[in-house]
């Protein structure tokens, strides 16, 4: 196995879970509601996957127990903001210091245990290619379905009525209501998918990436995957780019590091955060396409008048 | 509602009181924890040193315990609140706890402090630390003789005097083994972020070390290191579980003998501010068994623990040479407490440059 195509494996292992936890932010934030608990969600997957694992043995019982758990969490950011219209910002914060103590709590009796690690699964035929086979097509399951998500995703939401619907709620939930539209019922969907998704980057931490539970163990990946989604301006396969440009930056500083060409380490740990913020002022130097994709309702509380 | 909200409170004052009433005759001995006590690194070291001191004194004391006290300005609130709430010996547990433990100590002259790591002490405040690099040393003569590429992987956390210590010590004991014994480091810049240590030892492993040492919290290098097939050093705890046919040796973190020393001393009236840094031969520092290596090499390792341990070997022994090719210690020179504790220099032979 060459180095460069260690590296591109490494890659894909880091880059998945922020694509999974964007992806879904991306649906939650097009239907104008802005969920800043994904790193909360996301560590709620983690520990359910691990913990589901751990008693059944099976990975996929752990997978489903993720994609559940931040399901159900993110119900809970419904309610308050979507029902009880409490602010989200708020809200999010708070979905995410919860998250992060409840997990603790659950997983204390599973610290240190070696969990069980999600096999890879070879396409016939495809993963005989050279170089791209063993990169693209003997993956674990977790990898497969964050690619189609993001092509799901894009298709869903340009191509299809429901699409349309979710973006006008979220560019205008007043309009969206008064032609019919069910606002409330259609943004508790986008957020359970948020959850969902972010649930199943959690159980990706916990089962492929480094198959064990510690606590806070997401380290801060749910805030990176919020990043992406702006970095993304809201566009599905700009996530995937974004995911998989951070990731890369990020390892290859590794990499730099250890062939010891003597670049500061401070300065090459910064580097995919300098890249985001650079390839964000390339992005949004067209201040028109900017305003086309931002959902225009972001945020904002939405009580039905009648 | 209000009303139920205030018989809540009142309530729960009245438990609290009664609760504080009983625990007059106890001595509460309390501790600051910078991480959460499961963290299965730091942290958790040091609950385990609390709950062997809770053992040994069973009902004459008590030992509660704040979790995941950041450092910053939280911190201070967080130790005044213990000093105030009876607290006759406070243990805060991080380095970033120094100047609020000072602090708290000026107001609080009657309650004894311990920091950990520190530098700055007072009447009422003890500094103590362990020589983890007496654990580093051993660690790399082993890593020489276990090494067939010659060539071992080190992810460090941040370029304090404490890691750039470790990896000084590690390097000079390969390299008393193997002078041609190489080492490449990764700063991972966090203490505690599993993915990110787990994608630095695939680095190094893809780069071609064939044994990993790490100076960060979590056992993901360990497991990637069982994934590969390559050997690997524990830290701070016994990380065995995370690679049984992985791990050589560990760096264990044991405090609960030194807290159950102290207290003995407070309930004495013994105690005094000290600043101790003990190491192999006072308990405080134990490496978990050699396992996973060929006998003569677990005897080396061994023959070299006692010889730290009976003060006959020191790790920093020169002739060394620092990085630059400038010397630092003359042949049979031993470093000062200070310079190491300092340490902001390699030593001859580390092929990394050091982070300013």
């Amino acid at each position: 196995m060459g180095i460069i195509e260690a590296i591109l494996l490494t890659v894909v292992t880091a880059a998945t879970p922020l694509v999974l936890a964007a992806i879904g932010e991306l649906v939650t934030e097009r239907a104008g509601v802005l969920n800043l608990g994904v790193e909360g969600m996301m560590i709620m997957g983690a520990v359910l996957a691990f913990v589901a694992t751990q008693a059944t043995g099976s990975p996929y019982v752990g997978i489903l127990a993720g994609i559940g758990g931040g399901a159900l969490f993110s119900l809970l950011f419904g309610f308050l903001t979507l029902t009880l219209v409490a602010n989200q910002v708020a809200t999010g914060l708070a979905l995410t210091i919860l998250g992060l103590g409840i997990s603790g709590q659950i997983g204390e009796a599973y610290v240190g245990m070696s969990g069980t690690k999600l096999p890879p699964i070879a396409i016939p035929g495809l993963s005989e290619i050279p170089y791209l086979g063993p990169l693209l097509f003997k993956q674990d399951l977790i990898f497969y379905i964050s690619i189609a998500l993001v092509i799901g995703v894009n298709w869903f939401l340009f191509k299809t009525r429901a699409g349309l619907k979710i973006r006008a709620i979220g560019d205008n939930h007043g309009s969206a209501h008064a032609l019919g539209i069910g606002v409330i019922r259609t943004r508790y969907l986008a957020v359970l998918f948020g959850g969902a998704c972010a649930g199943l980057a959690g159980a990706q931490l916990s089962l492929v990436y480094t198959p064990q539970w510690v606590e806070n163990m997401s380290a801060g990946r749910g805030w990176i995957a919020l990043a992406l989604v702006v970095f993304a301006s809201w566009r599905p396969w700009r996530v995937l780019a974004g995911g998989y440009l951070f990731g890369a930056v990020s390892i290859s500083q590794l990499h730099a590091q250890a062939l010891g060409l003597g670049i500061p380490s401070q300065f090459l740990s910064a580097l995919p955060y300098v890249a985001t913020v650079v390839v964000l002022v390339l992005i949004s130097h067209n201040r028109r396409m900017t305003l086309i994709n931002t959902p225009a309702s972001l945020g904002k509380p939405f009580v039905p008048d009648r | 509602m209000k009303k139920l909200l205030l018989a809540l409170a009142t309530s729960a004052a009245v438990l609290g009181f009664a609760a504080s009433a009983s625990a007059q005759d106890k001595t509460k001995i309390c501790f600051i924890y910078v991480g959460s006590k499961t963290d299965g690194g730091w942290t958790q070291a040091h609950d385990i040193g609390r709950q062997a001191l809770q053992a040994e004194f069973g009902d004459k004391i008590e030992t509660p315990f704040l979790e995941s006290v950041p450092e910053g300005p939280d911190a201070e609130r967080a130790i005044e609140r213990m000093a105030r709430s009876g607290c006759a010996l406070v243990f805060t547990t991080s380095f970033g706890f120094m100047d609020a433990t000072i602090k708290v100590a000026e107001k609080f002259p009657d309650v004894k402090f311990e920091h950990a790591t520190g530098f700055k002490s007072a009447p009422n405040v003890a500094t103590y630390n362990s020589r983890f690099y007496e654990g580093r040393y051993i660690q790399g003569q082993i890593a020489a003789k276990m090494s067939q590429k010659g060539v071992a992987g080190y992810i460090a956390s941040f370029p304090i005097p404490e890691v750039v210590m470790g990896i000084n010590a590690f390097v000079h004991g390969a390299q008393s083994v193997n002078p041609d014994f190489k080492v490449k480091v990764i700063w991972a810049n966090t203490w505690f972020d599993p993915g990110k240590e787990a994608d630095a030892a695939k680095a190094l492993i893809d780069q071609g070390v064939d044994i990993l040492t790490q100076h960060t919290d979590t056992t993901a290098p360990m497991q990637v290191a069982a994934e590969r097939g390559i050997k690997a050093f524990g830290q701070a705890s016994d990380m065995i579980k995370a690679g049984p046919e992985t791990q050589l040796t560990a760096i264990v973190d044991t405090w609960g003998a030194y807290y159950i020393k102290r207290t003995k001393e407070l309930l004495d009236g013994t105690w005094k501010s000290e600043q101790v840094w003990d190491g192999l031969k006072d308990g405080i520092l134990t490496m978990a068994p050699y396992t996973n290596m060929p006998d003569d090499v677990k005897k080396m390792a061994e023959d070299t623990e006692a010889k730290i341990r009976s003060g006959e070997l020191h790790p920093f022994t020169g002739p060394i040479k620092k990085q630059d090719g400038s010397e630092w210690l003359k042949d049979g020179e031993k470093p000062e407490d200070g310079v190491l504790l300092g340490m902001n220099f390699y030593i001859a032979g580390v092929d990394d440059k050091l982070p300013q």
